[in-house]
């Protein structure tokens, strides 16, 4: 690892931040909401793409860590008037212990039993707010506060505070999470990916590395969830189902599997496009049991098609349009090049070669 | 790592770009804020845009419905009724001449996307009022968003007693005889008619099912009271509590249920041998929806049932008239709506739910004036309001958020509620008596538009 990567890093992360503040400044209030949207769901989406894609574990679960993160969150606002920030890493270390529970038992699992157990994780964690009522408020959720700091003004628009805050929180977790998958970690992640035996013998504690995949992933998804419980001012069972679990797996595979650029283009995706196809059935009368069955439509036409058009995601699909226009580059990017190879082996690029190559890196 | 590019710098910064662009160019739909004024009366002056979402012309308001996923089926029936009760309207000259857009987004009944939908509505679409959201869980995702932003949030469709918190929630109404209300008139009904008999109850584990049960524990003795058993709405295998309430001795089971799980315990009871007379809560009872519903199960399950024959003698509660009754104006005045603007539907409870309280918001916002604020529909419903299709009068008041305060006791009989006994009236308090209503309902006024 090189020093210049990292101001690299550190510069598009500002160089996003002043994009984001400007959009937010200029656009209306609703569009500050999904910026604010679109920043929990990157966050999560960015920890689950570097679970799956890097350390070649899948989770069904993750929903289950926003749960807990939301829920850390809503009780320590609530009850003890906590600072948000302090409140934000709390939720990231409880939902960090919870993710090495389920990472030390996700480490003996492999495939279709791991999808299985993390599965039943997101099913059944939600549930326990029904099972304490007194604490987690049942059905209803627990309210969460959040207003905008003094210094702001009384005017400033909370969504626009909120946009701010969540996509700061994005932005550092992505710079993080980048630094950590170019790092010893994200080569031994993927390392283990590839073939966990040569792993081993090259040194690699490989139930170590598979724990702290899921350490990180569960993090990202605890900010994430303490994220969507200020931004939607609500923590409730119903806004934690197993579909919003697959809906993260589903944005980290439109977008590219063990990308992070892909996890923002996955998260845009899952926010924007039903609001957007939404008001354009609406527009167009068409009667509600068609419009309201169109953007479930169009979800799936726009899934089948990145999976047909783009079967590395929509990174992978921008990567190659790139590489046509520019001519191949001679010098491989390790971390991109890995993923791909992992979606689907090509001719030129054999997983074993690329492991050859990580691991002499 | 010696294998960085600079290329890969351009590539980061043209990925940002791109995003920002996306976000920017998907904003391109949002509308252009309108203008305020808060000029208001009731006299003859000019229509002006005298709040968001009044214009000269139109009235938009919104809300969130589940149009699709769990929920949908009978409940996806609801707006699409509102929305013909107001074609009705707009067509026979509007409310002061305004005509009312109906935005309603679908939730799938997922609060995260109801708190999407909702600030969608207020924030892109300069909605005046929130009208009609449904559910408990989604529209508490939304409550306090829309309480904070002063939007009115009108009629909840809900029983729940939350919407009835004016200090807290001074924008929110609820509209339907609050669970809590319904308990209680259903455990007196109960406790009157069967004394000396085991009482079970059976109930969904969440906020309607134990307000319900609140309610009714006001009422019957404990000593009536063989067992409680409850359900999640996730898990239909319903047998091991159908069993306890059969090994209680029960002779009467009073359910708390969705129409899915009224239909359950209804099968699993028959499966059983065990017939107790059911006393079911209004939201369980649809006739239409729950005889279809006990059809569709047994075809499932392998056997052939007549689901009306099975549903006969059902004892439940109605607020508004039966469906059956087709003399009574109301439901002549619906039908008729029903038939022109919402034909394929069919006309059952929902629908007319639907219709009812689209016809109660245009009663409000008759009553809130030419040329309404937001706080003036706020006032209005808060000064009380008419009693309209609803069998009792409406609680509404500066201090009560709530809706209906009664309803009647009555008896299903070849597939629709027949009433017996009068309407009962009540609150939703522990001491608060439940008394027979004196008043009588008016008729339907003939233009089917509520009178300014």
């Amino acid at each position: 690892m090189t020093m210049q990567t990292l101001p690299r890093r550190l510069g598009v992360a500002v160089v996003t931040a002043v994009i984001v503040g400007f959009l937010s400044i200029k656009l209306d209030t609703f569009r500050d909401y999904q910026i604010a949207e679109v920043a929990y769901e990157v966050t999560a989406v960015a920890g689950l793409t570097v679970l799956t894609g890097l350390s070649g574990q899948i989770s069904l679960g993750n929903g289950a860590f926003m749960a807990i993160g939301g829920y850390t969150t809503a009780l320590l606002l609530m009850h003890l008037s906590w600072p948000f920030v302090a409140a934000l890493v709390a939720s990231a270390a409880v939902a960090a212990a919870a993710g090495a529970i389920v990472g030390v038992a996700a480490a003996r699992l492999r495939g279709p039993y791991l999808a299985g157990a993390t599965l039943m994780l997101g099913v059944a964690l939600p549930s326990v707010a029904y099972a304490w009522p007194g604490i987690f408020g049942g059905d209803q959720g627990l309210n969460v506060t959040f207003t905008t700091p003094a210094f702001l003004g009384a005017t400033f628009p909370l969504t626009r505070w909120q946009a701010w805050v969540s996509a700061a929180v994005a932005l550092v977790t992505l710079v993080l999470l980048a630094n950590l998958c170019y790092s010893r970690v994200g080569r031994n992640w993927r390392a283990v990916r590839d073939d966990e035996v040569a792993a081993a013998l090259d040194g690699v504690n490989v139930a170590a590395t598979r724990i702290l995949a899921f350490v990180v992933s569960a993090v990202c998804a605890g900010l994430a969830g303490s994220l969507l419980a200020i931004v939607t001012s609500l923590v409730a069972p119903g806004a934690f189902t197993i579909t919003l679990s697959i809906a993260l797996l589903t944005a980290a595979v439109i977008g590219g599997l063990g990308s992070l650029p892909g996890a923002l283009w996955g998260s845009l995706v899952i926010v924007l496009v039903p609001t957007y196809v939404t008001d354009v059935a609406t527009s167009h009368g068409l009667s509600s049991s068609v419009g309201s069955n169109i953007p479930i439509a169009a979800y799936g036409v726009v899934l089948i098609l990145v999976m047909l058009v783009f079967p590395q995601g929509i990174q992978g699909g921008l990567r190659r349009l790139l590489t046509t226009f520019t001519g191949p580059d001679p010098k491989t990017r390790p971390w991109h090049d890995a993923s791909a190879a992992h979606v689907t082996p090509s001719a030129d690029e054999a997983p074993a070669s690329q492991h050859e190559k990580e691991g002499t890196s | 790592m010696k294998r960085r590019t600079p290329r890969l710098r351009w590539q980061a910064a043209a990925i940002m770009t791109v995003a920002a662009l996306t976000v920017a160019a998907c904003s391109s739909s949002s509308s252009s804020s309108p203008g305020s004024g808060s000029s208001s009366g009731s006299s003859s002056s000019a229509l002006t845009a005298s709040a968001p979402g009044i214009t000269p012309t139109t009235i938009t308001i919104g809300s969130h419905q589940p149009l699709t996923g769990p929920a949908a089926p009978g409940y996806s029936e609801i707006a699409p009724a509102s929305a013909a009760y107001f074609a009705y309207v707009n067509a026979n000259g509007g409310v002061y001449g305004r005509k009312i857009v109906y935005k309603y987004l679908n939730d799938a009944y997922d609060p995260t996307t109801t708190a999407s939908d909702v600030r969608q509505l207020v924030l892109q679409d300069n909605v005046y009022a929130l009208f009609d959201g449904l559910g408990t869980p989604t529209h508490l995702a939304a409550i306090s968003f829309l309480n904070a932003e002063k939007v009115p949030d009108v009629f909840v469709a809900s029983g729940c007693e939350c919407w009835n918190q004016p200090t807290t929630y001074p924008e929110t109404f609820g509209w339907q005889v609050d669970y809590v209300r319904e308990g209680k008139i259903l455990g007196q009904y109960v406790a009157q008619h069967f004394k000396g008999k085991k009482v079970a109850f059976f109930y969904q584990d969440d906020e309607f099912g134990m307000d319900g049960v609140k309610g009714l524990d006001y009422e019957i003795p404990a000593s009536m009271i063989a067992t409680k058993q409850s359900y999640v709405d996730t898990n239909v295998n319903i047998a091991p509590q159908v069993a306890a309430l059969r090994a209680s001795g029960a002779q009467v089971v009073v359910s708390f249920s969705i129409p899915a799980f009224t239909a359950l315990l209804k099968l699993n009871s028959l499966k059983l041998g065990y017939s107790p007379t059911l006393v079911v809560s209004n939201v369980g009872e649809d006739p239409i929806t729950l005889s279809g519903l006990l059809e569709a199960f047994a075809k499932q399950g392998g056997a052939t049932v007549n689901g009306n024959q099975l549903i006969d003698g059902i004892i439940s509660d109605g607020y508004l008239p039966s469906l059956g009754s087709t003399s009574n104006s109301w439901i002549a005045l619906f039908k008729k709506v029903h038939d022109q603007y919402d034909p394929k539907a069919p006309f059952d409870g929902n629908v007319l739910y639907g219709e009812a309280v689209a016809y109660t918001f245009v009663q409000a916002m008759l009553k809130a004036g030419r040329n309404p604020t937001r706080p003036d529909l706020v006032s209005a419903i808060e000064g009380g309001l008419p009693q309209g299709p609803a069998v009792a009068p409406y609680a509404y008041s500066a201090s009560d958020h709530s809706g209906v305060t009664g309803a009647y006791i009555g008896t299903i009989k070849n597939g629709a509620l027949v009433q017996e006994g009068p309407v009962l009236t009540t609150d939703a308090s522990a001491t608060g008596a439940v008394t027979t209503f004196t008043g009588t309902q008016q008729q339907a006024p003939a233009s089917g538009i509520p009178s300014p």
